[in-house]
């Protein structure tokens, strides 16, 4: 089971259910942005939910096979190649030595995981073999030439039918709550939070998915404020001074000085890590 | 939105929070002194997984997401309080020893009217309390700074900091545990490992530890 980098995209990383429990300590959550690709990858093998896989931003990466490997795709849509014929995503694929596995360039999404049976072998820091790309944390992010290994995380059944891919919406639509600083918001902001179109800013990462629209203006009991410092968590929505939101993502920083108006719903997030720059999307209170 | 049942320190009016997130809470204290005394008797609960103080707050997050608010900040005031709390004398003591040849030393006495000396003479006075950790890899924020000290951030953040560089900002003071981007005010240069991803726990200091900063020589 084990594989051999031999083209990597923008960013290519291991991930797992992340670090918990450890904001206190100055230590971001971190792993899979998008949870429910990442254990879908997991359920197929029939391996631990804490597995952990490849996140695969933007894809163009290719593999050269060493060993027998059973392997799994999910998330963004981008062509899978073995030795040059297409394979399908959701789908358990059966490797053989020599064989070269080729991902293309997502056509729609952002993050794709390739998940090995056993899961991805790393050294486990701090409970977790997530790399954290704000702290540079856990294992450093996948280059040319680098081995990857399965592990021997406990394995169930793997699941050999092909699970449908579920199409995406051309305009998505993040499901949000309140945030504990919702009341910063001026009432104008409130109807522009929701009813407004949102593009994505190219500088997002794992650290935050920035919005260009509307300028979001502050309450005016709230204007000219400064928050005292407290807990960032994935999901809160950030309003920095100049009223262009940032949706925090699983690398965020655990505190910050800018008020959070809204947080995403867990259900949410998965579609949150899919976002590619310059797409439009909405918010949703609900 | 506020609890009405009795707050853990004894207070009458209970403790004033806000949803956070779809489980969690943010609990909003009067003052730093009250957010550690709650963070020393919720952290390791097994009631909670999350709990990380801010300056007038403290955010919690249940291990079982389906405790209510209510129920969680109810329960959060029951649970006993600890002494060992806010920079008590019983937290531990760290001694950071520090040169005082930071590259804004000189700004940071021009901003306040003072000399160099005066300004090292007083950062490295005081016996600092961590309010808490944040930003990545455990940045310390430490409170008590001398409020003569206290100047603006850079206006553009430094693209690299070096780690172990002693530095103040937003009324804080700290010690950049990694080589990071940074906007605050840079006095010094310390050697301490803050950070060892190896250690369990990985930072040295936790929230209401005490830090002094003692100068030395190159």
């Amino acid at each position: 089971m084990t594989l051999v980098v031999r083209r990597c995209g923008p960013m290519l990383t291991v991930q797992d259910r992340g670090r918990r429990g450890r904001a206190h300590e100055g230590i971001a959550r971190a792993g899979a942005f998008d949870h429910r690709c990442a254990s879908l990858a997991n359920r197929l093998l029939g391996n631990d939910p804490d597995a952990a896989v490849l996140e695969i931003l933007l894809g163009s990466c290719a593999f050269d096979v060493l060993d027998p490997t059973t392997a799994v795709i999910t998330g963004a849509i981008l062509p899978i190649l073995v030795n040059g014929l297409d394979a399908s995503p959701n789908h358990v694929l059966e490797l053989r030595r020599g064989d070269r596995l080729e991902l293309g360039s997502a056509t729609d999404g952002l993050r794709a995981y390739l998940a090995l049976r056993g899961g991805v072998d790393a050294p486990m820091v701090l409970g977790s073999r997530s790399y954290d790309s704000l702290g540079k944390i856990g294992p450093p992010p996948l280059a040319v030439g680098d081995v990857v290994r399965a592990g021997l995380s406990r394995s169930g059944e793997a699941w050999f039918e092909p699970v449908p891919v579920r199409p995406r919406p051309a305009l998505p639509t993040i499901d949000i709550v309140e945030g504990p600083r919702y009341d910063w918001l001026s009432a104008q902001a409130r109807l522009d939070l929701t009813q407004g179109r949102w593009i994505v800013d190219p500088a997002s990462d794992r650290t935050g998915v920035r919005l260009r629209g509307d300028v979001l203006t502050r309450a005016a009991e709230h204007a000219g404020r400064e928050l005292a410092t407290e807990a960032m968590i994935p999901g809160a929505i950030q309003l920095p001074s100049n009223g262009q939101p940032i949706v925090l993502g699983p690398d965020c920083g655990t505190t910050g000085g800018y008020p959070v108006v809204g947080v995403v719903r867990e259900r949410s997030m998965p579609d949150l890590a899919q976002l590619r720059p310059g797409q439009h999307v909405r918010l949703r209170l609900r | 939105m506020v609890d009405e049942s009795p707050s853990h320190n004894g207070a009458s009016t209970g403790l004033a929070w806000r949803p956070y997130g779809e489980h969690g809470v943010l609990i909003e204290c009067h003052d730093l002194k009250e957010v550690h005394a709650l963070f020393r008797s919720v952290c390791g609960s097994d009631l909670v997984e999350e709990c990380v103080p801010g300056a007038q707050t403290l955010f919690v997050r249940p291990r079982d997401p389906a405790t209510s608010s209510a129920e969680l900040v109810h329960r959060i005031t029951s649970l006993p309080a600890k002494s060992d709390s806010f920079g008590d004398g019983e937290r531990p003591l760290h001694v950071v020893d520090v040169v005082y040849d930071g590259v804004d030393l000189d700004d940071v006495a021009a901003l306040t009217a003072m000399s160099v000396e005066e300004v090292v003479r007083r950062h490295a006075a005081p016996t600092y309390t961590v309010a808490f950790l944040g930003f990545s890899r455990a940045f310390p924020y430490l409170v008590g700074l001398d409020p003569a000290l206290v100047v603006p951030r850079l206006e553009s953040p430094r693209p690299s900091v070096p780690a172990g560089s002693v530095a103040m900002g937003a009324g804080f003071t700290g010690i950049y545990p990694a080589s990071t981007p940074g906007g605050w005010r840079l006095l010094g240069r310390s050697r301490v490992t803050l950070f060892d991803e190896g250690r369990d726990p990985p930072g040295l200091l936790a929230p209401g530890d005490r830090v002094r900063f003692q100068a030395v020589r190159p």
